[in-house]
């Protein structure tokens, strides 16, 4: 059988469906797909990866918030868990990101601020506490002492009597785009790459419901960069981390199909959505024509999507509303796996639950009222998307071949020589600056910033974190040092160092084992910073 | 710090002369120190003083010029130098000079973040920008050495980019000058173009890490060989030493180290230094007077205006050389 | 020469690791004929008082992002007078309306919200410095 119309078909056919109907507001029945081959859920997939779309199942409306305490947080993932949710997203504290604990002196006034302060095990006992990890997914976005979190989530498991290979869910774990973008690195790249390496071979080995990393665009775009640019940066991050589990001795289709993505939604509309279309066609290239990956789940690239933090203003916030539901709209026409969008008031600070709840209906209309879900890819074919997805490929192969050059043939070799010579870095720069004098000038029109400016009241509840929550967890971490055997973590730290130091030694046994004599994350990373070293940037600016 | 320098603390540096300022500075006073920079950065009234009480007391530091490619990690090598040597000479200075932009004059410093964290806390570092007129930066340059060394630092190392005549220049009027290259981008090549090899009394091949830098090292050391000094230096009678570094981790650090002060040593003992120090005073004398002189032909050729010889070069009546001896004849003559 | 050039320090304090804006600061700065001594992310009070003092710089700009701000910044502007260095502290970022007025109280020389255009970053920058002098 070689007609695709046909394939198409059958695969439709094999799909369950969502219950319909699948016609319009006026009741005019829809077909599932338009235009033309290759269809959705065909090589390389361009118009999407599977042949129902949306008809099949809607995005996930996954929605990211946590602050407080462990028992703050735990007390919500319950509460979540009641509803009928399965997953769960867990954000951590600033120091908690930055590998450091509580006490740190540069943790005042951010403890418990944008996520959970986790500075030992104790913590990730009462932010799990009485949840069954065998049956729960859980997201936890940590990059820089990713390594620590994973030892930790895997201890409760034992602790509570599930076994890791039980473990299901995903950890950020992407480390390049720290160096790019974020800025929330610990240690140099290399040895940054060695551990995300014995992540990805332990979980190959033994979790096989882990995913080791989800590769970031988002926080690319939100430093400043382009479309074309957040698409290239991470995609050829996606690549430096296949070449590195290869040369670890990974096979590709062992885990790649593990590997997801994650993107920013922005502003101009058909642009991101030729940036989501052409992302699943250069995955699926680059994955069976240069990597040799044979399965179809390697060459389908999955993502999740978020709207854009920076295009919201803090002048009349509240239209930002409509900035969010335009960036959501350009997601699910883009084919997203799951979709967070930003509350209104988030410019400013924390969103207050009201916010909140209007971000997540947002998505909803989209979902129900919008028709998009009943057509597979609705704006395949049409000249000008095409034209875009072909022209956001075509602006990320140049920086492919860029970074190839620079890595002599690696990609892998590329971004760390990209970090390196401040190349990514420059790139933003460059772009967020161009981007500001533009608006600046009044070319570029940002609705209630530089023209429609009249109608701010200015007059907003923000949502605060009281000093109670820091000095709760100060207490803990004292008392838990306090507790602990000290002789036993000077021990298990001692180890942690000499295995470090030897890059053929995989430091996760060891990590498990310390962080369960609770080992303090910012005495790990101490530690380790000790082998490695502490990065410091070339600012680029 | 002395009882005098406490009871000066907070005093507004406006209210005070150059010679308070200054014995503010030997106070130990560091905003006092940095005004006294500002002061022959500007080279306003106050320079003058400043130089004479600041050349009485200097002539003891060891100045290290350090130059090469933009992003060689020369900002690097110097930080860890520093580290290295914050036991034995921690009151090191660090001068770094970064090209201001020629159409607004305004200047992007970032050197000085990737020193900090590694000096010593006596270390003082110091960021400058070209502005504008490289001529000068040739003369602030000296001037700021000069204040540094009264004030006791020791050594001076002074970072510039190796592109630009005078940024290369100044790197090379050091007792020791350092050439940073790197593996890729033909470095060594790009050095004989840029002339830094003849400058060099030390080669640094930083990003050792990196596949390629033992075929700079080669390459280096080729070209030594087919210089028309047979790689030696014409002043010293020396051929520069190769030190291979990892900046990064500070791996041969110590050996630059090493090497630096082998040269200092040798330059010391053969008299060059004081030679070279002589020659570098001279030097300025030179560049001020030179600087005084340019000024007053500006002024004379705007005296002269849109009128008499210029104007007839404008109208091609008369040829440009003609011109030029006809002014220098009634003024100079 | 004409008008002596102004030297601002740039920094962030602490963790907060956003960028974006710290830099387009610094292009607006030079832009504008400043000298920009850009000590970026991560850097310690002392850190910054190092750089004024030795940089003899004439303001410090504080990009601020997280929710520490009312922590670091008055922090800043103590130990900047603490060591004697009267320079004025210049505040960017994200800073909620309603805590401006406990910044300016709490001697931080001006606030710049998120709409602040390249002019008006440069003129407060000239102004602040001019009110110092
Ligand atoms: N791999 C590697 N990278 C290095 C080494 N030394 C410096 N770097 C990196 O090279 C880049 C440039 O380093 P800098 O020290 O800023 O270089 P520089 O020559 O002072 O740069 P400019 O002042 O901009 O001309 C930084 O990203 C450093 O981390 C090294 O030995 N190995
Ligand atoms: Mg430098």
């Amino acid at each position: 059988m070689s007609d695709p119309r046909e394939e198409w078909q059958q695969a439709y056919d094999a799909t369950t469906l969502r219950e319909g109907p699948f016609d319009t507001m006026s009741g005019v029945p829809v077909d599932a797909v338009y235009g033309n081959a290759p269809y959705p859920g065909q090589y390389p997939y361009t118009r999407g990866l599977f042949a129902a779309g949306y008809r099949s199942r809607l995005w996930t409306m996954r929605m990211f918030a946590g602050f407080g305490t462990a028992e703050d947080t735990n007390a919500r993932f319950k509460e979540l868990l009641r509803a009928g949710g399965g997953g769960l997203s867990t954000a951590f504290d600033m120091p908690t990101l930055m590998g450091r604990d509580s006490d740190h002196e540069w943790a005042l006034g951010e403890v418990g601020h944008c996520g959970v302060a986790v500075d030992t095990l104790a913590d990730m006992e009462d932010l799990f506490a009485d949840i069954n990890l065998g049956s729960v997914s859980t997201s936890m976005t940590i990059n820089g002492p990713a390594i620590m979190i994973m030892a930790m989530y895997i201890a409760v498991g034992e602790k509570t009597g599930v076994d890791r290979s039980a473990l299901a869910g995903t950890i950020q774990n992407d480390i390049l785009k720290e160096y790019q973008a974020q800025k929330e690195y610990i240690f140099p790249p290399r040895p940054s790459m060695r551990l995300i390496t014995d992540m990805m071979k332990f979980t190959s080995a033994e979790m096989p419901k882990w995913h080791p990393v989800s590769i970031s665009g988002y926080h690319i775009r939100e430093a400043g960069s382009t479309a074309a640019q957040e698409l290239a940066f991470t995609l050829s991050n996606g690549f430096a981390y296949v070449e590195a589990a290869l040369a670890a001795g990974l096979d590709i289709d062992d885990f790649a199909p593990r590997l997801s993505f994650f993107f920013n939604s922005h502003s101009d509309f058909f642009e991101e959505i030729g940036k989501f279309r052409a992302a699943r066609r250069i995955w699926a290239r680059w994955m069976k024509e240069r990597y040799g990956a044979t399965s179809e789940r390697s060459m389908r690239l999955k993502f999740h999507t978020q709207t854009a933090g920076v295009s919201l203003t803090a002048q009349q916030a509240e239209i930002n509303i409509g900035r969010v539901a335009i960036q959501a709209l350009a997601g699910a026409l883009g084919g997203t796996q799951s979709l967070h969008t930003d509350a209104y008031d988030e410019a400013m600070a924390l969103p207050t639950e009201d916010a909140a709840r209007i971000a997540l209906r947002t998505q909803q209309i989209v979902a129900h009222e919008t028709g998009v879900t009943n057509v597979v890819d609705p704006l395949g074919g049409a000249p000008y998307v095409e034209w875009m997805t072909d022209e956001m490929e075509r602006q990320a192969e140049e920086i492919f071949a860029h970074l190839l050059d620079i890595g002599n043939d690696s990609i892998l070799e590329g971004a760390y020589a990209g970090i390196d010579n401040g190349y990514y870095m420059g790139e933003i720069a460059d772009a967020a600056y161009r981007f500001e004098r533009e608006v600046n000038s009044g070319q570029r029109i940002i609705v209630g910033v530089n023209d429609f400016t009249e109608g701010d009241d200015g007059q907003r509840n923000l949502l605060r974190i009281g000093a109670e929550v820091e000095e709760y967890q100060l207490k803990r971490l004292a008392d838990v040092k306090q507790r602990r055997n000290s002789d036993a973590v000077t021990a298990s730290l001692t180890r942690l160092a000499s295995e470090a130091a030897d890059p053929e030694v995989n430091l996760m046994p060891t990590m498990i084992e310390a962080v369960k004599e609770f080992a303090t994350e910012g005495e790990i990373v101490a530690t380790l910073e000790g082998v490695f070293g502490t990065y410091v940037e070339k600012a680029v600016i | 710090m002395s009882l005098h320098g406490k009871n000066q603390r907070g005093q507004n540096l406006r209210e005070l002369s150059a010679e308070a300022i200054f014995s503010l500075a030997l106070d130990g006073e560091l905003r006092a120190l940095g005004r006294l920079i500002t002061f022959i950065e500007r080279d306003s009234d106050e320079a003058e003083v400043i130089s004479e009480l600041a050349h009485a007391r200097a002539g003891n530091a060891h100045v290290i010029g350090i130059t090469g490619a933009p992003g060689s990690g020369k900002s690097t090598l110097t930080g860890q130098l520093v580290a290295l040597l914050n036991q034995k000479h921690p009151r090191a200075a660090v001068l770094a000079v970064d090209p201001s932009s020629p159409l607004t004059g305004g200047a992007i410093l970032g050197d000085r973040v990737r020193m900090e964290d590694v000096a010593s806390p006596e270390t003082f570092i110091r960021s400058m920008a070209t502005r504008g007129h490289q001529g000068g930066l040739a003369l602030a340059v000296p001037g700021v050495v000069r204040v540094l060394d009264a004030m006791g630092y020791n050594p001076i190392i002074i970072e510039t980019v190796g592109v630009g005549q005078v940024e290369v220049d100044i790197a090379g009027t050091a007792d020791t000058t350092v050439v940073v290259a790197t593996p890729g981008m033909g470095d060594a090549v790009q050095a004989n173009k840029a002339g830094l090899l003849e400058l060099a009394d030390l080669f640094v091949v930083n990003k050792a890490d990196r596949p390629g830098a033992n075929d700079v090292r080669r390459d280096l050391d080729h070209m030594l060989d087919l210089s028309h000094t047979t790689g030696q230096d014409q002043r010293t009678g020396m051929r520069p030493e190769i030190v291979m570094t990892a900046a990064l981790t500070g791996q041969g650090a110590a050996d630059m180290w090493a090497a630096i002060e082998r040269h200092r040593d040798a330059i010391t003992a053969n008299g060059q230094i004081d030679e070279r120090r002589a020659s570098r005073d001279l030097e300025e004398v030179r560049n001020r007077v030179m600087a005084v002189i340019e000024r007053r032909v500006d002024d004379l050729l705007s005296e002269h205006g849109t009128t008499g010889a210029l104007k007839a070069v404008r109208d091609r009546e008369m040829a440009p050389s003609v011109a030029a001896r006809e002014i220098t004849n009634t003024r100079f003559g | 020469m004409s008008e002596p050039q102004l030297r601002v320090v740039l920094a962030k304090l602490g963790f907060d690791g956003h960028d974006r804006g710290i830099k387009i600061v610094a292009r607006i700065l030079r832009d504008a004929g400043m000298e920009v001594i850009y000590l970026g992310l991560r850097q310690s009070y002392l850190n910054v008082v190092n750089a004024v003092e030795q940089e003899d710089a004439d303001a410090v700009g504080l990009s601020m992002h997280n929710a520490s701000h009312m922590t670091l910044a008055p922090k800043m502007v103590e130990a900047l007078a603490a060591a004697g260095l009267d320079v004025p502290v210049i505040v960017g970022g994200i800073v909620p309306d309603e805590d401006v007025t406990e910044l300016l109280e709490k001697g931080v020389a001006v606030v710049l919200g998120p709409g602040a255009s390249a002019e008006q970053v440069a003129i407060s920058v000239r102004d602040a410095v001019a009110a110092k002098a």
